[in-house]
């Protein structure tokens, strides 16, 4: 972390003639470089994309080196839900439920051509597309999407996130929901 | 235990009439059975013949035709040693209910009940006969020819819901015929 804020931090100033260890910033940019370097992901795995899933977090893809390691089991610990495979309607309240208990901000990477679309499975069976149950951030090609896709994804989303103006427009306005008043 | 051919003869020899015809292929029997015996005869098959695994318990629809059901048992003999595989089909009528065999193969407990759930066919003395894909109050038979396989809309609160899935002007699906090839390739069938 020594050498990141200054390059990555937009409107960041720092003058090491003034003071070694304080930098200028918005509350926005500050809370934005913290949030998208540590999201907590939901590993929402149904089918064979919870693979690759399973090795975008292990060492060779390694998604710790940006800052989503920590898979949690929890909804409740969680920023980022990845709907990793074929969600069918007998599954499909349930992911929503999940969805309910993570808390705000939070975010959705459907991972997939069956979590974006329903994929091959135009059937009886399958919701086509979980974008009908949830708000989708990102979508991510591929059947399944190679874990540098996912990554990819993970990191489009990161520039999203950089973006938002959540904290000071909520301060003005009041409003409850980050994805209504996106910059 | 003897060969699959003498089991098939025994059979014949046993039931007499029941038994309304024999197919062999490939060294493979099938005995396609009278639906009033069939009961007796898969537990003959499962006591006096040895066949103490049921591979598998499927049905066919024979949409348009009567009577519609056509059920296939699979049957194989682990304690006989010998490579010997026994296929029981029998017919059923639409209103009528197939009798259960989950006493005598514990294992078609839930072939039954996947065969309820996806065809609708219901087995007289079957202990827990429950959907087992689909969710209970789920209203259709998926797997029965007038079904779409774009799915019906449906609702169940707090269960789950389903929705017509776009097919883009499809089903695009082979059709088993003995039509020219211009009839079986795959191409849009017509749907409700």
């Amino acid at each position: 972390m020594a050498d990141s804020p200054a390059t990555s931090l937009q409107h960041a100033a720092y003058d090491s003639k003034v003071e070694g260890n304080v930098i200028f910033t918005r509350v926005d940019s500050a809370i934005n470089w913290m949030r998208k370097n540590s999201l907590w992901p939901m590993p929402m795995g149904l089918a064979c994309c919870a693979i690759e899933l399973m090795a975008t977090g292990a060492s060779r893809f390694d998604i710790s080196r940006f800052g989503a390691e920590v898979m949690r089991f929890s909804p409740r610990q969680s920023d980022v839900m990845i709907v990793a495979g074929t969600v069918t309607y007998k599954m499909a309240l349930a992911v929503k439920r999940i969805w309910d208990q993570m808390p705000e901000p939070k975010w959705c990477i459907a991972m997939g051509a069956c979590a974006s679309s329903g994929g091959m499975y135009r059937s009886y069976a399958v919701l086509q597309g979980i974008d009908n149950l949830i708000p989708v951030d990102v979508y991510v090609s591929g059947c399944p999407p190679r874990p540098e896709a996912l990554i990819d994804g993970l990191m489009k989303l990161q520039k999203k996130i950089e973006g938002e103006a959540s904290t000071v427009a909520q301060l003005k306005t009041g409003a409850p929901e980050p994805e209504t008043v996106e910059a | 235990m003897s060969s699959a051919a003498d089991i098939a003869k025994s059979l014949q020899d046993e039931f007499g009439a029941a038994i309304l015809s024999t197919v062999e292929f490939r060294g493979e029997h099938t005995a396609i059975v009278d639906r009033e015996k069939a009961r007796d005869i898969l537990a003959h098959c499962h006591g006096k013949l040895g066949f103490d695994y049921l591979i598998d318990l499927s049905s066919v629809d024979h949409y348009g035709e009567d009577p519609r059901w056509e059920l296939v048992y699979e049957l194989y003999s682990l304690a006989n040693g010998e490579n010997v595989h026994l296929r029981i089909k029998y017919t059923l009528p639409e209103d009528e209910k197939a009798p259960t065999v989950s006493d005598l193969w514990p294992t078609a407990n839930w072939h039954e009940r996947e065969v309820y759930d996806m065809m609708g066919i219901e087995f007289d003395g079957h202990p827990d006969l429950r959907r087992i894909l689909m969710w209970e109050g789920y209203p259709f038979f998926p797997l029965r020819k007038d079904f779409p396989l774009a799915g019906r809309p449906s609702e169940m609160p707090d269960v789950a819901f389903t929705n017509r899935a776009p097919l883009a002007g499809g089903p695009f699906v082979t059709a088993p015929t003995s039509g020219s090839t211009v009839k079986r390739e795959p191409r849009s069938r017509e749907m409700d």
